[in-house]
Formats: C-alpha cells, structure tokens, sequence
C-alpha cells in the first residue's frame, strides 16, 4: 500500500503531500462549499421573511427552509469541510499517506448520498421539523435516514483521521509530538466521534418510530441525546476553528505558540469538558435537577471556558510576538496596523478571531447561565448567539482558510484576489450584523422560528416594542450583506477550482517556509522564548475580560427584575 | 511552529511565561465565580426555575385543568374561558395546538402553583414582555410557583416550532391589582 | 491512566535526550487513551446522568 502512494513537494511548504489526501481534500471541500451555497440561500430567505415589511416567504415554504437552513450549513458545510481540515491536519501536516483512501472515498460518497437524500426530504414538504426534529413532530423517514447514513459516512471519515495518526508514528513520518494544530483536529476528531455516535444512537430509534416500528419517543429524552450530537457537532467547529487559527497565524506569519503546552492544554480541556455544554439547551426543561444543570453547563465549573480563553490569549499573542519579530515593534499597536489585512487568510482569521470571542464566547456563557437561560431560552438571542460562533467563528475561518488551501492543496490561483480580499470584511460585517441584531430582538422577547410576530392571523395578537420590528429588518439588511459575502466566495472558490489556473510551481509569496528542516532566522525555540513582550495582546484581552464580567452581571441584574418564581 | 512538531521534543518541561499564567490564574477563577454565582442564586434569588415535575398522561391532566376552569370562570373571550384562581391554588395551564387553555387572570403580588403540560408536541411558554420562557412538554407537568409582582395585560406566545399554525398560538394573561 | 508514575518509556527517536516524558505530555500523546476520556466524560456525566433523572421522574398525584 505505502508504495503505491504517489506524493508530491509542495515548493512553498515543503511538505509532502499524498495525493490520494489532496484529491479527498478537494472533493470534501468543494462538497461543503455547494452546501454553503444551498444553506446560505436558505437563510437569506429566511431573514427576508422575518423582516415583517417583506415578509418573502410563506408560512410553509418558511419552516422548510429554516429546517432545510440549519441541515445545509449546521451539518453538512461544516462537516465536509471539516473532513477536509482532519485530511490535511493528518496526512499533509504530518508528511503522511492517508490511512485509507478508498474508505475515506466510501465515507465522502455515504456524506454526499446521506446529505442529498435528507434535502429531498426535506423539499417535499412532509419535515418541516426543524433542524431538531424534536418529537413528536414526526418527518418522513427518510429524513432521518439520510442523517444517519450522513453520520456513518462522517463517523468513517473519522476513522481515517485516527488511521493516519497510526501509521504517521509507526512510519516515524514525524519526530516526537504531533503538531499542535494536529492536535487541535484530534481534539475536533475525538468530540466528532462523541457526536456523530450520539447521533446514532437517537436517529436510529427515531427512523424506526417514523417507520411505525417503535411505538413511542420521549420528547425530553429525545431532547437530551439528540443535543449531545446537535451542541457537540457545534464544539467540533470550535476546536477545528482554532485549530486553523494557529495554522493560518503560522504559515502566514511564521507565528510560534508563545507556549506549546498552555496552548495544547487548552485543547486537553476542550476534550475533556466541552461536550458537557450540551446542556445548555436543556436549562428550562421540566424534569432534570439543577445539579445536572449547573455541572453541565458550566462545563465542570467552566474548565472548557478556562480553554478558549487561553486561545484568547495566546491566537493574538502568537500573532503579535510573530509580529514583533518581524520589526513590526513601535508602540502597542504596530503589529496590528501593518498586519497583513488585505490578505484575506489574516483578515478573516483575525475578524473572527475577534467576532467570535466578544459577540459568541462572551453571549454563550451568558446564554448558558442556569438562571439567566430564563430571560433568553428559545428567543432570537439563541440564534443571535449561535450566528455569532458558527458564522463570524468558523465560517468565517474556513472561508479565511479556503484562500490558502487553493494555490497551497489544490494548486489553483485564486481567480479574482481583489473580490478575495473584500470578501471577509463584507461576510464578516453582515454576519456580525445578523448575530448583533437577532440577539437584540431576543433581549426584546422576539421567538426564534416564528413566521409572523405580528401575530396578524391570531384571535388575540401581542404587541412587541417597534424596537424589535427594526432589529429584524436591520437583521434581514446584515443577511442581504453577508449573503453578497458569501456569494463572493463561493463564486472565487467554484471559479479557481475548476477553471483557475494552475499555481505555479514556485514558492508563494505570502508564506514563511514550514519546512520542518530550518527554522525562520532569530527565532527562539517556542514563541515566549526569553522575553514575552506582547502588550497589545494584553490590552486586548483587558478589554475582552472587562466586557465579559460587564455583560454576565447586567444580564443578572435583567434578571433579578423579572416575575419571582421558584 | 504550530504546523510542525514541537521543537523541543519535552514541551511540556517548558516554563509557562508569567502572562499567559496570569491570565490562566484569573480565567480560572472567574470560572469559579460564575459557577458558584449560579449555585449562590438558589439561595438568595428569587428567580429560579422549579424542579418539581411528574409524569402525566395528558388526558388526566387536561381534566385536572377542565376541572379548574370549571371552578373559577369569570368570562369567555373568543370562545376560550377566562379564570380566576383564588391565590395560592393550583392553576391549570394547558399547551395544545394552536393555543393556550385556559386564559388565567392572577393578582399582583400573590403566588400561585402553576402546573403546565403539552397536549401533543412541545410548546414554549414566553411571557412577554417580561420575557421569560419556559419549555413544555407533552407527558411532563412541570409545577412552579409565580408571583406577578406587575399588573396589566401580558403574552404568553408560544415559542418552540409546533407546527405551521405556531405563529397564531399567543394568548393574553391579565394580572389585576388586588380588589 | 493508571500508567501514571512509571518512567516515559518510549524513547524520542534519535533524540540525544534520553530524559523522562513527562506524565501529562505522555496522555497528550497517547491519542486513543485522549479518544477514550473525550467519548466516557460527557456519555457518563452528560447523558447517563440524564438519563437517570428522567427515568427518577415520579407520576403525577391524581
């Protein structure tokens, strides 16, 4: 098998690369692009229909393409690119063949069958359950089929994540640790597997009762299981997102970790810990104790929170101690200003960086307070929340992300650079934008998945503040902004994939050389080597702290305002 | 360099800089203060969700709120009874597609045991617009006690997706000042 | 991890050190026993504890 694999040099990196890993690597993110195409569409629709002066869709066609919305971007963009990230963060990063290049082609094929099979169930009208698919609403079977076949596929793909890991160290194809950025996808493989297997384990039961074979599901049971797949597929995201963090921050800068072991033991913490936040879901529901609620949700006492904020320091530390090194050293901000922000990888790094940690991380602990669920539970703050982490977080870092693998993996140039470099400031302004203001009209009492607050077809009606009509037309401009964003980037991407040219065979530019021989000149042996002098960082991280206690003690004191109850 | 193997093969020999412990110290113990400010919230806030929660078929419990209703109604309003419970008593509400039954009229400042169930799917109780919203579930009947501490006429609009009528399923809940 | 406390036994492939790999470098390493941690750790404290309590649900007094 090892003989038959064919590999070529990349001249830029000077990795090798299997080309069985590059073809999947494309196939998978090519997958993942047209879903985002498909989701994103989806969703447009779906701010415009909430916009009540438009109003686009009706009621019918809403909740199919807000089921059809979460499907396309929730699980299947981000899975397939996620595939493609654990290829390149194995094989590639670690100078190695693929463990199985047929079986990973079987697990893309099972994706791409279950993801299509789910979508045409879901167009015929018969599911419009929600992404959730909370029962007892009930959706054709094959609806669950396809997430299932979709999950076995993924589960395989996974498989050959570990396969690789495997034969890297008995092929001694690197010395001592992996990468850190490896172990950043190990960590999002491990919660993948968690996930994909919870997945299973509630879909199964589900297609068999909508089959008619089981007689019945419970809905709170449901609700707990079917989470630890539909948060932790979410966690997935978050470790891989970083993961590219520290991969783009590298090969763009030549940055180091300031420290290999606080930056790996966030990601230990992530695998130990982070999954427990499915919980967050379940903070209102009849029948489970505070206790589960509390130790759950915070993550065992907020030890994975612990991790994301050591990335919060040391994603931006790297970068400015890269900075430094490179002369960028006048006053506290310098290494920022002349960052390399009309390269789209930086700047889409960089904004979500910033985006995900103020408006996600900071809304998410807060959404996920026991108490303070109360106020937001099941309101647009809830999508709000989550646009913030899975669009301005890790779409936005897979789009960054997608302008290095083009001439690096797939050997095309990017085909229209001036559109690149806009792109990730217009996604980046309207998705922040959509996250801004749906969390507004959540504060103001809006429901997420509703078709019509102005309840114009009810016998009684309800009046919500004109605040919250024009925090939802607000959000349907953000969508119009980020879906010209989007659409600019799945225009550059199909375009220099299939007719770019080819890249030439010389080193590119932009890159430092990641070969694992010579080591950037006057570097120390890790990041934080001698003297750590990374004041704008520190600032930075001021100010995030400050903001975070700021916001977690309003939102008690909204609630401590609100009806007594016990 | 984060894409290559750690250079020196004992990483985790290497001292963690000042800084980035610092800042560990401080995020770990603000950890701490957020969990513990959720635990010390049972005992001094007065806002936390019951725990108190039985299985029930949702027939029986719908007699319990027909029952109710029977009781204490006051008036109808498009068809749908309104009742007034005497304070402190159980109070019935049910979740059922596409509205809620009955309406409740409650006086400011008084508790009451309030029992909620679903009929079919689940539904979310959002009382708007103080906002706070609750899960409901078919098969589950979650009992809290609620104290309006305002008075005037609220929502409570449903709000988990219960299928293409959930839009229309909002229904008034009027508090009044002790007469 | 029981295999705590006893020395590193793997040797750093041609490396000239010859020192002990530290306890947690070597969990860190060993990406299987970190598979194994991540997959008990939410399946025991998340669902099953779940599970419990839903299933320690009484019926509801008539």
């Amino acid at each position: 098998m090892a003989a038959t694999t064919q590999f070529r040099t990349c001249p830029t990196t000077g990795l090798k690369i299997d080309l069985a890993a590059q073809s999947l690597i494309k196939a998978n993110a090519v997958a993942a692009v047209v879903f985002l195409a498909i989701g994103g569409l989806f969703g447009l629709s779906i701010a415009l229909t909430r916009w009540p002066e438009i109003h686009l869709l009706p009621v019918d066609w809403f909740y199919m393409a807000l089921t059809a919305h979460g499907l396309d971007v929730l699980l299947c963009w981000i899975i397939f690119f996620e595939v493609a990230v654990l290829y390149f963060a194995s094989a590639v990063l670690l100078n190695c063949r693929l463990a199985a290049p047929r079986t990973a082609w079987v697990a893309f094929v099972l994706m791409v069958v279950g993801a299509a099979l789910t979508n045409v169930t879901v167009l015929q009208g018969e599911s419009s359950v929600m992404f959730t698919s909370y029962t007892p609403l009930r959706a054709a079977p094959n609806f669950y089929l396809g997430l299932i076949i979709f999950a076995v596929g993924a589960l395989v793909a996974c498989g050959n994540f570990f396969g690789t890991l495997v034969i890297a160290k008995e092929e001694r194809t690197y010395e001592g640790s992996v990468p850190l950025v490896t172990f950043g996808a190990l960590t999002a493989a491990i919660i993948a597997v968690f996930t994909l297997a919870s997945g299973a384990v509630i879909l199964i039961p589900t297609w068999l009762w909508s089959l008619g074979y089981i007689n019945h599901i419970d809905p709170v049971m449901y609700k707990l299981v079917w989470w630890a797949m539909g948060h932790s597929s979410q966690q997935i995201n978050v470790s891989a997102h970083v993961a590219v963090w520290y991969a783009v921050a590298a090969i763009l800068l030549g940055a180091k970790p300031l420290s290999e072991k606080a930056s790996r033991l966030a990601f230990l913490l992530y695998i130990f810990f982070l999954q427990l936040a499915s919980a967050h879901h379940l903070l209102v529901e009849p029948g489970i104790s505070s206790e589960w609620k509390i130790f759950n949700t915070s993550y065992a006492m907020y030890l994975a929170v612990l991790g994301s904020m050591i990335h919060a320091l040391t994603v931006p530390g790297t970068i400015e101690a890269a900075q430094r090194k490179l002369g960028f050293n006048k006053g506290m901000f310098e290494w920022l200003r002349k960052a390399p922000w009309g390269n789209p990888a930086f700047s889409g790094v960089f904004l979500s960086l910033v985006m995900f940690g103020f408006l996600g991380g900071i809304s998410g602990v807060v959404l996920g307070t026991e108490q303070i669920n109360l106020i937001m539970h099941n309101t647009l703050y809830v999508p709000g929340h989550f646009h913030a982490t899975v669009v301005t977080g890790t779409t936005l870092t897979f789009m960054a992300v997608t302008y290095l693998i083009l001439p690096l993996i797939l050997q095309r140039d990017v085909m229209f650079p001036r559109m690149a470099q806009w792109q990730p400031y217009v996604f980046g302004l309207g998705a922040a934008g959509i996250s801004l203001f749906m969390m507004g009209a959540g504060t103001l009492g809006v429901p997420r998945r509703h078709w019509d607050v102005t309840f114009a077809d009810s016998p009684f009606g309800f009046e919500f503040p004109s605040a919250a009509f024009m925090m939802l037309a607000l959000n349907g401009l953000s969508a119009i902004l980020a879906a010209t964003g989007g659409l600019m980037y799945v225009v550059n991407v199909v375009a220099s994939v299939f007719f770019g040219k080819k890249t030439a065979d010389k080193p590119m530019k932009v890159a430092v050389p990641v070969s694992t021989s010579g080591q950037p000149a006057a570097v120390g042996a890790y990041g934080s080597a001698g003297s750590l002098n990374i004041p704008g960082t520190i600032t930075l991280v001021t100010i995030f702290f400050v903001s975070f206690v700021l916001y977690y003690y309003v939102n008690w004191k909204y609630l401590a305002e609100v009806w007594p109850l016990r | 360099m984060a894409v290559t193997p750690p250079a020196n093969r004992l990483w985790w020999n290497e001292p963690i800089h000042i800084v980035e412990l610092g800042w560990i110290v401080i995020a770990f113990i603000w950890g701490l203060v957020m969990f513990f400010t959720m635990v010390y919230w049972h005992s001094i806030g007065e806002q936390n969700l019951a725990n108190e929660t039985y299985k029930v078929v949702p027939q029986s419990f719908a007699a319990k709120a027909e029952a109710m209703t029977e009781k204490y109604t006051v008036r109808d309003e498009v068809g749908i009874p309104v009742v007034r419970p005497p304070p402190g008593s159980d109070v019935y509400l049910i979740a059922r597609i596409w509205s809620w039954w009955p309406i409740l009229e409650l006086e400011k400042d008084q508790s009451y045991r309030l029992h909620l169930s679903a009929m079919e799917y689940s539904h979310g109780f959002s009382l708007q617009p103080v906002n706070i919203n609750i899960q409901i579930q078919p098969g589950y009947e979650h009992v809290l006690t609620i104290t309006p501490n305002q008075s005037g006429k609220f929502g409570i609009v449903c709000n988990e997706f219960c299928g293409f009528g959930h839009h229309t399923m909002v229904s008034p809940l009027y508090v009044v000042d002790r007469s | 991890m029981s295999e705590g406390g006893t020395p590193g036994t793997r040797q750093t492939s041609g490396g000239p050190e010859k020192e002990r790999i530290p306890f947690w470098q070597r969990v860190c390493d060993n990406h299987f026993l970190l598979l194994f941690i991540g997959v008990t750790m939410p399946t025991v404290l998340y669902i099953l504890w779940g599970v419990m309590e839903l299933v320690g649900i009484p019926v509801a007094p008539q």
